[in-house]
């Protein structure tokens, strides 16, 4: 093996890399909103992205039989869609559920799985036990090889630029806006924010709102990279939580820096070994280096 | 003498009573040899909600990895009784006789070092509740001391499932993939797998079930149980008055896993399999459902709550298979909702103090009852 065909290799491999890192990030950045910042342990965030996904899927198949002319425009508006659907959703879950639990964090955890169960099974009710994938226009697909060699599949650079443009809007969105102020307050000192006249079950629920709906726009992200069953979003859960935990619960900047370094580790490890291994490694090393560092890569500096 | 007649009429104890008389002697008079193994089977979990009450309840401590303790036990006993059915003589199809059919299938060719010391029955007794208890320690040890606990302990516990469930998958040469131990046999020669083999092992369970709930209650109604209460209350006024929190943590976290790891033992013995599905994230999370619908605070209500639960399972799975995780969910979300305090909590709040007062006992001894304490 030349040096050059080894160097495709390496890109090609860490590019890989970056697509599950895009859909984990998404995923750890919806959960950082939700568990970092209001504590509730949503057990139900993959369905939330499965929810993005079957929308996207929707959003394909109405449109391949009522539009085709609209096939190469359905994409970019299905995904504003996926976030709606699973705002709305996440909105509804708030009001009727997870407000009642705000004191309760451990209680969260079995009511949202509860919660995620029933969704399942509406899932596979509605869309059947198969896994469905939606017809992708076609700029998506094919690749892209800047030199001989290496190809650098383009969904991938789309669910990277789409994640990008996410993050983009979530950071603009909790440190320069309005919103995001009312919830840091909130989730510094709820007492003391109440009293400065911050709504805070207002912004409770709108938070855990948009925290879903960024979950579904990674369920978007998903349908590029993979296909959709009733059961694909509990597939994440368990990775999504270590993304924020070993990022730092409280930190949005530590989820992208351990999303990053999860999927990289696992994407080189799945080279050189089978990826069941590569999984078990991965996880037990995050599981050593939180044994040893329980407060993750960036420890928040709130007072509890 | 009187006060031993005291001990013995309290309310714990005849609940206790009543438990047996069902489990030991309703049961195998009601129900055929296939029902009642399915109970024993369901028993078998209930090991695991009784540890669940300890840990949970009592200790404050949710795990949701409890899979993963009942599936180490599960596999110590499943190489042992494996090892014991592939004899060189029922084995001599195979390139190399005398080692499980699916590391043959795996082309291994000899027994690896991990498999060695079940050969002989005292040891692999030993490792069904030193090699869950030895894991508990170390993770214990590792996070209490670091004071993790709540949610993170919760999130690392399912990690753990996680980690253990794919790697039992990966690794099929040595512990049987997807499909685990199967075809399963004897026990020093005795055929498990006969009805009357069904019933003694029944029978063993429930003997068992039994004491570990007497041993339970002991440890609940000792200083040790007040210290895991008012851990689980106050956990800095305890450290503060001179306790080593994180010691009695790992203690009863351990305490938890070894108790699950009997209740995987028992499974496979009156099963006759073992396999990774009962090690993942969502059995641990069932598990934890079935101590949250019986009560996290009643070692009885958790038995309760796993024979109920599990019935209903069996039940709606075969007559409305789409309508059970619905039920499932409602149940989930209900008991969440509603009745934090599960099953047992709904006896103890409402039904006791009406049946006390159709009595005409003043209600207000019930009030005197351990084990309904504010909720944290």
């Amino acid at each position: 093996m030349s040096p050059s065909e080894l160097f495709n290799i390496v890109i090609m491999q860490g590019f890989a890399g970056f697509s599950l890192f895009s859909v984990l990030l998404l995923m750890g950045l919806g959960l950082a909103i939700i568990f970092g910042q209001m504590g509730v342990i949503n057990m139900a965030h993959g369905e939330f992205m499965t929810i993005g996904a079957y929308t996207i899927y929707l959003a394909s198949h109405l449109s391949e039989t009522f539009a085709p002319g609209l096939m190469p425009y359905y994409f970019p508006p299905a995904i504003l869609l996926a976030f709606i659907a699973a705002f709305a959703v996440g909105w509804l879950a708030e009001w009727l559920l997870i407000r009642h639990l705000y004191k309760r964090p451990l209680d969260t955890l079995l009511a949202t799985w509860g919660l995620s169960l029933g969704m399942q099974q509406v899932f596979r009710s509605t869309f059947g036990p198969k896994e469905v994938s939606p017809t992708l226009p076609d700029w998506l697909l094919g690749s892209w090889s800047p030199m001989a060699g290496l190809d650098i599949p383009i969904n991938g650079l789309f669910v990277m630029a789409l994640t990008l443009v996410v993050c983009a809007v979530v950071f603009l969105a909790m440190f320069r806006s309005r919103w995001g102020l009312r919830v840091r307050a909130t989730v510094a000192n709820r007492a003391m924010a109440n009293a400065t006249g911050i709504d805070t079950r207002r912004t409770d629920r709108i938070t855990y709102a948009i925290g879903c709906g960024i979950a579904g726009m990674a369920g978007a992200a998903f349908t590029t990279i993979g296909s959709t069953g009733p059961t694909s979003g509990s597939l994440y859960i368990v990775d999504a939580f270590l993304v924020v935990t070993f990022g730092g619960a409280a930190s949005l900047l530590g989820t992208i820096a351990s999303a990053f370094s999860i999927s990289q580790v696992q994407s080189i490890a799945e080279f050189f070994l089978t990826g069941s291994m590569a999984k078990v490694l991965t996880l037990s090393l995050i599981l050593l280096i939180l044994m040893m560092r329980p407060q993750g890569l960036f420890a928040s500096k709130v007072r509890r | 003498m009187n006060k031993i007649f005291e001990q013995f009429g309290t309310h714990r104890h005849a609940a206790l009573i009543l438990l047996m008389l069902l489990l030991a002697v309703v049961l195998p008079l009601g129900l055929d040899i296939f029902r009642l193994n399915l109970i024993g089977k369901y028993l078998s979990y209930s090991f695991v909600a009784v540890g669940l009450v300890m840990l949970w309840g009592y200790g404050g401590i949710l795990s949701l990895g409890q899979g993963v303790y009942f599936g180490l036990g599960g596999y110590c006993m499943a190489m042992f009784l494996k090892l014991e059915a592939s004899d060189p003589v029922s084995t001599k199809i195979q390139t190399t006789p005398g080692i499980p059919d699916f590391m043959d299938w795996n082309q291994i060719t000899a027994l690896p070092l991990l498999w060695q010391p079940f050969r002989h029955l005292p040891l692999a007794l030993l490792a069904v509740v030193l090699v869950p208890g030895l894991l508990a320690f170390v993770l214990g040890v590792a996070m209490f001391k670091r004071r993790v606990s709540g949610v993170y302990f919760a999130i690392m516990t399912q990690a753990v499932a996680l980690i253990l469930s794919v790697l039992i998958i990966g690794q099929q040469g040595y512990t049987g993939g997807v499909n685990g131990i199967t075809d399963l046999k004897t026990l020093l020669g005795w055929d498990i797998r006969t009805d009357r083999a069904h019933y003694i092992l029944y029978f063993v369970n429930v003997a068992l079930l039994g004491l570990v709930i007497l041993g339970c209650q002991w440890i609940q109604q000792s200083k040790l149980g007040t210290l895991l209460l008012a851990m689980r209350d106050k956990e800095d006024r305890v450290r503060f008055s001179g306790y080593d929190v994180a010691s009695f943590r790992t203690f009863v976290f351990c305490l938890a896993a070894a108790l699950a790891a009997i209740g995987g033992a028992m499974f496979t013995l009156q099963v006759g399999f073992m396999s990774p599905s009962f090690v993942g994230i969502v059995p641990s999370i069932e598990l934890v459902i079935f101590t949250a619908i019986g009560g996290r605070m009643s070692l009885i209500g958790a038995v309760y709550g796993t024979l109920l639960v599990n019935l209903g399972k069996t039940y709606f799975s075969e007559s409305f298979p789409d309508l059970w995780l619905f039920l499932m969910a409602a149940l989930f979300i209900g008991v969440v909702m509603a009745f934090p305090d599960g099953l047992a909590g709904i006896y103890s709040a409402r039904i006791r103090p009406w049946l006390l007062n159709r009595r005409g006992i003043q209600a207000a001894s019930s009030v005197t009852q351990a084990g309904n304490p504010a909720r944290p």
